[in-house]
Formats: C-alpha cells, structure tokens, sequence
C-alpha cells in the first residue's frame, strides 16, 4: 500500500476504534449529560473517520490498478463498479477489513473498564490527538490539513472534558483517585506505542504531508502532566520507555480488537452490501 | 433558472435538529454552480460527524426536484472549516426565539478556546444569570445551561 494512504489509514483507524469504545457507553453513562457527552465524542471521532476514510478510498482508488486491489477484501458494491474494478469505499475500509489490516495503536482498543478508565484513556488520546492535528493542518497535503483544520475544533472540546474529569476524579475521593490510579496502571504500558513511528509516518513525515508522532511526546508529556499534578495523581513518567510488545500501528493488536470487529462488522459481513 | 433562484429555493432546507434555521442561515450551504450537467451544491459539515447531514443532502435534492432540476451533485467541501460566525444575523434571531441561545461572539468564533464562550442571557426570560450544566448537549453543535433566575434549562449554540 502506498504509505500516505497508510498513514491516512492509520489516523482514521484510531479515530473509529476510540469512537467506537466510546459509543459503547451510549446509554450507559453514569449520569445523562455525562452518557451524552461521551455519546457526542464517539459522534465526532467517527464522522472525523469517515472524512478519512474517504480521502483515503478517494486516493487509493487513483493509485491502484485495476488488477491489485490495495486492501485484500475492498468494498463489494455493485454500483461501485469502475472499468469492471470494484471501487475501495469508506463502508469497505471500515467494515471490510480484519483485524490485521487495522492500524489503530493498541491503547484505543483497550475494554472501557470502569469511567476512571475511559477517562483516562480519552485524556491520553485527545491531549495527543489535538498535537497531531494542530501539525497536521500545516501539512503539505490540503485535503488531509482541511480535515485536521476542521477536527482540531472538535478535538478541543475533548481535551477540555476528559481534562476535567481526570480532575474531578483524581483530587475526588480515595475511590476515585483509587480507581484513576488502577486505571494509570492499566493504560501506561500502551502510551509508548504513540509516539514510536511507523515507516508510513517517517515518510509522511519526511513529505511534509504529516509528523512524525516523537515529535510530539515533549509537548504532550508537558500539557498532560500538568493536569495529573493538579488531579493529585502521579506524573507521567518522563524517561522515553520501551515500547509494548505488540505494535497496533503494524495491525499486531490485543485479542480485544477482533471482538471490537465482531461487533462492528456483523451486518456487513451476515448480509454483504447491506443498506438502509 | 439563474444561481440567484436556486440559492433562494435552497433557502428553503431546514436543518433537521434545529428546524428554524436553513442551511443558508447556518452558513452550511458555500456556493452554487451552474454547469452543462447540472447544478453542482457546495455544503460544509458544521461538525465532522454531524447525522443532519445526510438529511440535508436529500432535502437539497427534494426541493431542487420538486422545482425541476433532476440533476444535481452534491459536494462536500471541509476547507475552509466551518465555523460559528457564518451564521446569519437572521439566525441567530430565530434560534433565540425558538429557546437556544445563539453564538454570543459574533466574530473570531474559530479562535475562541473551548469554555471561553458563554451565552449572554438566558433565551427564555433573558436573565444573565446563567450556570454551565454540560459543554455537550442535545446535538453537537449545542452546550446545555441552566438560568438561574427562571430555573429553566435551554440549550446554547456554541462558538465554534
């Protein structure tokens, strides 16, 4: 695969995967405004997705020839049909591709686990998510800095939320900052993989199209970590660790991921090309 | 018919969620083009993941039919993002007389930090004595307060 399109792949991978977790606690939230607000997060990281999806479909389908299609199992609807090839498709990108073809870092698929855990993860992610896309916008390639230009926005709203629950719950009760410190336990071993970068972001980053993600640790170690000492919670470790074993990045993922598609995938894959 | 006619036919596609505004109101609808293949539609999402896009698509199409033009493309463009100022003076008169608080900025919307923007006065009796319940509300585009004085909750239509 053309490594750009990999690493648009990549971008929209994480964004479906967390939205996904997210939506799963549509109506489940502690409280209703809380359940909505994690509902309108999973709504944003999905539709973000989609935008990349559809760039990505957009130029692979530019750059593939009609006899080696780019993914292994592409979309399959028939009005899709381009010169007798069939057209790669968002819905395919998504709903198509097993659980090795996803490049999604292994901390978004993670199970939700208890609120402090979501939170946290969500904290993580968005304080890097928002790095990302503020580099992002400034890249050389105009469709992906149009998508990041309009995402940041969103992605704003995210860091403030998920900000304020890791204080709320850590500087809360011993039960919350109990729970914040499982939930610390828990997600740490999966940050590294965040800021290792994979060959398709070296090259995205060396285009100018997009950044390299250890470029980005400095200032997320900063922003996050200036919250956790105003939660009462322990700092991020500064020193770089080692990163996990497995590499989402590469489509090696935790066991989770396959039940996170079984699910998503279902419709698509009982009755191919389904639509309503 | 000219662009000026079908820009005003347009004017006629309410948004789903918020039924008193159109999308010209909104600023969600860019530009119109006429071509030999048709009339070609320029939208912009106000959020990536906005569900009322879908059905805007196909009032579009609807009303556009329903005056004679079969052909249509609808583009989607994302740049420059949209943002909260777009929204026409006229809209934000009808949001608040529907109950939602419009934009207070009424420019630099894009800029503005998440939480630096609040609404004026409570749509309902337009007291300022307003509290935050929570910076997600009923649809995307909404935060959910609370007046203080009338007691009643009502929706604010954040700077974006």
């Amino acid at each position: 695969m053309n490594p750009l399109s990999s690493y648009i792949i990549h971008l929209a991978d994480n964004a479906l995967i967390l939205g996904h977790r997210n939506s799963e606690w549509t109506g489940h939230g502690p409280i209703l405004e809380q359940d909505i607000a994690l509902s309108n997060i999973a709504l944003d990281l999905v539709g973000q997705a989609r935008n990349l999806y559809q760039l990505a479909a957009a130029r692979m389908n530019a750059l593939t020839s009609p006899k080696e299609p780019d993914i292994s199992t592409p979309a399959k609807k028939s009005d899709d049909l381009s010169g007798g090839r069939r057209l790669i498709t968002e819905d395919g990108l998504a709903y198509l591709r097993d659980a090795p073809e996803f490049k999604n870092v292994v901390l978004l698929e993670q199970t939700n686990g208890d609120w402090a855990k979501t939170i946290l993860r969500q904290f993580y992610f968005s304080h890097f998510q928002w790095l990302q896309y503020d580099a992002l916008r400034n890249g050389s390639e105009p469709a992906l800095a149009a998508i990041a230009e309009k995402s940041i926005k969103e992605t704003r709203y995210h860091v403030k939320w998920s900000s304020e629950w890791v204080c709320r719950l850590g500087d809360g009760t011993t039960e919350s900052h109990g729970r914040m410190l499982n939930a610390m336990e828990d997600l740490n071993p999966w940050i590294p993989e965040l800021f290792i970068p994979a060959d398709y972001e070296r090259f995205a980053s060396a285009s100018g199209q997009g950044i390299d993600p250890a470029a980005l640790y400095s200032p997320w170690l900063q922003r996050v970590n200036k919250i956790l000492e105003t939660a009462t919670l322990p700092l991020y470790p500064a020193e770089k660790k080692d990163g996990p074993v497995l590499s989402g990045k590469h489509g090696f993922h935790s066991e989770h991921l396959g039940y996170i598609l079984a699910e998503m995938q279902f419709l698509q894959r009982a009755y191919p090309g389904c639509e309503w | 018919m000219n662009k000026e006619n079908i820009i005003s036919i347009l004017g006629e596609v309410m948004d789903p969620e918020i039924p008193v505004l159109s999308i010209t109101d909104l600023g969600i609808l860019r530009e119109v083009e006429l071509s030999e293949n048709g009339v070609i539609v320029h939208i912009t999402p106000t959020y990536s993941g906005c569900p009322a896009m879908d059905a805007i698509q196909q009032g579009i199409r609807k009303i556009l039919a329903k005056n004679g033009i079969e052909r249509v493309k609808i583009n989607q463009v994302l740049s420059p993002a949209w943002t909260s100022d777009w929204m026409s003076p006229a809209g934000k008169e009808k949001l608040e007389a529907f109950g939602i608080a419009p934009p207070a900025l009424t420019a630099g919307c894009a800029l503005a930090e998440a939480g630096n923007d609040e609404p004026d006065h409570c749509p309902l009796c337009r007291s300022k004595n307003v509290e935050l319940i929570s910076r997600f509300g009923s649809t995307s585009c909404k935060a959910l307060y609370r007046c203080l004085d009338c007691r009643e909750p009502f929706d604010y239509f954040k700077c974006h």
